[in-house]
């Protein structure tokens, strides 16, 4: 879960602030301090962190801040902004070529996840634009890369133009283009070789292939994982060919992802795309409004919220609401609930968007896979209609019943069914609108007031539907 | 010849005399990473008026700039405060005198009973399971191992258990073919455990002594995928129950702190016994390897220095660190040697 500790240590530095009415400068150093060792633990390049800190330091201790009512609400806020500062404003969508083709070409380190990235754009490319790209593999160095390449190209569906190995790159390129033109593709992706930067011969060879093939786009793609060292490696690579943007990959580890905040602040250059997985559909476009808010501890709230409105069928919403308040949330719904989290990505993905969720003791711990979900679902279906309706009767007897029906252990059965209560009193708690009890589930997470917004808007939502159901079964009744 | 008195030797002006080939691959792989970690140590001193707060944090910033790690770099500068003021070191020379015997201290700590050589099999084959994340250069290290052990007459398999990977099988067979080894593979997308015995199979079968197992990469918080490579190891050991011999983990040298992660999370799944540290030769930090060694107590034992066929090398911690703090104990030298 990228981010996750740096959301923590911001949150107990937050923490100690929120609990004052005022804070003294004493008070406001010692939160300086955690936040700057949280970014450095989260790998942001030291130098970063330093103007950050001293920016974000220099307008806390303005007047607005210490005399101000709320002051940990202005140090959210200003780091907050800051943040949203070093990472960029806006998404920057791929530059285009006022003329086909568009060519795109991929540089960086080895492994970093150039063939994947490049396999993934053309994916994107053709499924958003109807593109008909063309790959040159450019890469004669490695073993077998353009095997990859051609691979990843048939996945696509898209041509790749290659001559070997034993031909010199820049030759490669120039003979692709013509091709390209020849066919008239409108986007070429050029897979060049992974390289150090510090290896002046390759990248003398980068600096000719630009000149050769005069790219609308330079991406630098940099492994999320990248320490101190990240720094180094975008700044080498864009001052010797000016690159256009970078491509964060591996994303989906549990990496904090710091190289994001610093790449961007070092370079100047924006984030496009981030690999979040290894399939070919799994490339976003990087949000870097979202990613400082998720930093923060608010959670990817807007994608959740995003999320859940376009997934969320709205009429199931309604009646799971309607049966939350007469407190009959029985196992039917749990079913329910367990295929609308199933719709929406996965109980992980789920729980990493949620502000604080990674406070909870154990929470990395849940492994709630499509398989764990089935193993739920079926024992749910071994229950009879009135247990499922009310859960009241499930004693011993009836439990090794339905463990033996749906063929999963007995433990397993009466997790599931803790899980259920556990879950029934939530919903209840939440249909009348207390989240006091949500508070400890979430953590400290939930009590901010950016949380609380948060959770407001989403108790909000919830009550204007019910409303107009309200109103719909008045009207039915008439 | 111990480190502590090598450095020792280094303060006093002594020459070294023990300079070998592999200390001088050393040298010039850890040229960039050196540089980096002294140069930022000297400026540090360079600036150094009085052992003030300020003081401790910029020398714990220099830490995680080399990638120590966070909670490493704080014990070092919290031991080293008390040091200091123990010792009341006043000037530039003494603080870092009391700097570099503190951190040769704690080095030595934690890999007092290490071992760093691979463990093989007394009778019979020996297997060696390779794991790690994306991109890191397992299929580089196991070709270039496959070599190192071809040369030394050893009987040689490879498995290519990356069935995932777009290539994978390919790029492995290319390296089986510069090391004139064989290698064992399957169909792409197919079960990888079942081409691991098959290999493991044809080993039994032809007596012969190593078998290197590359796996795909995989990141260590996908529970599926971290399930299977658990099954890999399970097919080997019930096949040859001593086996695997060894499990490295392959750790990018350039990956900040998650290393420690991957590390953790694939030592619980599949007991690794050892890690390969590979580019090595980029501007890659020595820092992890200090936190690798004080969390996990897994020995680093291979390192990357390279991308010739010859470009791997056994770890050896002194040399290692040596080599970090040549810079640092040895200022006009290293000038010298440019």
């Amino acid at each position: 879960m990228a981010f996750e500790g740096l959301t923590e240590r911001l949150q107990n530095a937050m923490g100690k602030l929120r609990r004052k009415g005022k804070i003294t400068e004493k008070d406001l150093r010692e939160a300086m301090r955690e936040i700057r060792l949280a970014l450095l633990e989260a790998d942001v390049n030291f130098g970063v962190v330093k103007d950050f800190v001293k920016t974000v330091r220099e307008r806390a201790l303005g007047a607005e801040v210490l005399d101000s009512l709320t002051p940990a609400q202005q140090i959210v806020k200003i780091v907050d902004e800051e943040l949203t500062k070093v990472m960029g404003k806006e998404a920057v969508p791929l530059n285009k070529a006022p003329h086909i083709p568009t060519i795109i070409m991929m540089v960086g380190l080895q492994g970093a996840g150039k063939t994947t990235t490049a396999g993934k754009l053309a994916y994107r490319l053709k499924k958003q634009a109807k593109a008909r790209p063309l790959f040159i593999a450019a890469d004669v160095y490695r073993p077998a890369a353009i095997e990859q390449l051609q691979t990843v190209a048939q996945q696509v569906d898209a041509p790749v133009f290659q001559l070997g190995t034993d031909v010199d790159p820049r030759e490669i390129v120039k003979q692709g283009l013509a091709q390209a033109a020849e066919k008239k593709n409108d986007y070429v992706i050029i897979d060049t070789a992974g390289r150090l930067q510090i290896d002046e011969k390759l990248m003398q060879e980068l600096a000719d292939l630009k000149a050769i093939a005069q790219p609308n786009e330079i991406l630098l793609t940099v492994d999320a994982m990248t320490g101190q060292n990240a720094v180094n490696v975008a700044e080498s690579f864009n001052q010797q060919l000016d690159i256009t943007g970078v491509v964060l990959t591996k994303l989906d580890g549990d990496t904090r992802g710091g190289a994001a905040l610093s790449i961007r602040a070092v370079t100047g250059k924006p984030i496009k795309f981030t690999g979040q997985g290894e399939k070919l559909s799994e490339l976003d476009v990087f949000h870097p409004d979202r990613m400082a808010d998720r930093i923060l501890g608010m959670g990817d709230m807007l994608t959740l919220i995003e999320k859940a409105q376009t997934d969320y069928d709205e009429k199931k919403a309604a009646d799971l609401a309607e049966k939350v308040q007469e407190n009959t949330f029985d196992f039917n719904d749990f079913i329910d609930q367990l295929d609308q989290v199933q719709k929406m990505g996965g109980v992980k993905d789920i729980m990493k968007m949620m502000p604080g969720m990674n406070k909870i003791p154990g929470a990395d711990q849940i492994q709630m896979g499509p398989e764990q979900i089935g193993h739920m679902k079926a024992v749910v279906y071994s229950m009879t209609p009135a247990e499922r309706v009310k859960p009241g009767l499930l004693n011993p007897s009836r439990r090794r019943r339905i463990a033996a029906g749906a063929g999963r252990p007995i433990q397993e059965v009466n997790r599931m069914i803790k899980q259920f209560n556990q879950s029934r009193k939530m919903m209840n708690k939440m249909s009348k609108g207390n989240f006091s009890g949500m508070d400890q589930l979430f953590g400290q997470g939930m009590s901010g007031k950016l949380g609380k917004m948060a959770m407001g808007s989403m108790a909000r939502k919830q009550k204007k539907r019910k409303r107009k159901r309200l109103k719909k079964a008045r009207r039915r009744r008439k | 010849m111990g480190l502590f008195n090598k450095i020792k030797q280094a303060f006093s002006g002594q020459k070294n005399e023990t300079e070998t080939k592999t200390e001088e691959k050393y040298d010039k792989g850890l040229a960039k990473s050196r540089q980096t970690f002294g140069q930022r140590l000297n400026a540090l001193f360079a600036n150094f008026r009085s052992v003030d707060e300020e003081f401790f944090d910029n020398l714990e910033e220099a830490l995680i700039g080399a990638d120590v790690g966070y909670e490493m770099a704080v014990k070092i500068s919290d031991e080293l405060r008390d040091e200091v003021k123990l010792r009341n070191a006043k000037s530039q020379q003494e603080v870092t005198q009391t700097i570099i015997e503190k951190l040769v201290d704690i080095y030595e700590a934690e890999g007092a009973d290490e071992k760093n050589s691979l463990n093989f099999a007394e009778k019979g084959p020996t297997v060696i399971l390779f794991v790690g994340v994306n991109g890191v250069g397992k299929t580089t290290t196991v070709g270039k191992l496959a070599h190192q052990y071809q040369q030394e007459g050893k009987k040689v398999v490879l498995a290519a258990a990356d069935t995932f990977r777009a290539g994978a099988i390919e790029q492995l067979e290319v390296w089986g073919k510069r090391a004139d080894v064989p290698v064992v593979t399957g169909k792409a997308k197919s079960d990888p455990a079942a081409v691991v015995y098959d290999a493991v199979q044809k080993v039994k079968q032809e007596q012969d002594d190593v078998l290197l197992v590359d796996t795909a990469g995989r990141l260590q918080n996908k529970v599926n995928l971290m399930n299977e490579l658990e099954k890999i190891k399970r097919v080997i050991h019930r096949e040859i129950p001593e086996a695997p011999h060894e499990v490295l983990l392959v750790l990018d040298a350039t990956t900040g702190q998650n290393a420690l992660i991957q590390a953790k999370q694939f030592k619980e799944t599949t007991d690794v016994t050892g890690i390969v540290l590979t580019k090595l030769d980029g501007t890659a930090k020595g820092g992890i390897v200090l936190a690798i060694r004080s969390e996990l107590k897994v020995p680093v034992k291979l390192v990357g220095l390279g991308e010739q066929i010859d470009d791997l090398q056994a770890f050896d911690p002194n040399e290692f660190v040596y080599g970090l703090f040549k810079d640092l104990v040895q200022p006009d030298a290293a000038k010298t040697d440019d």
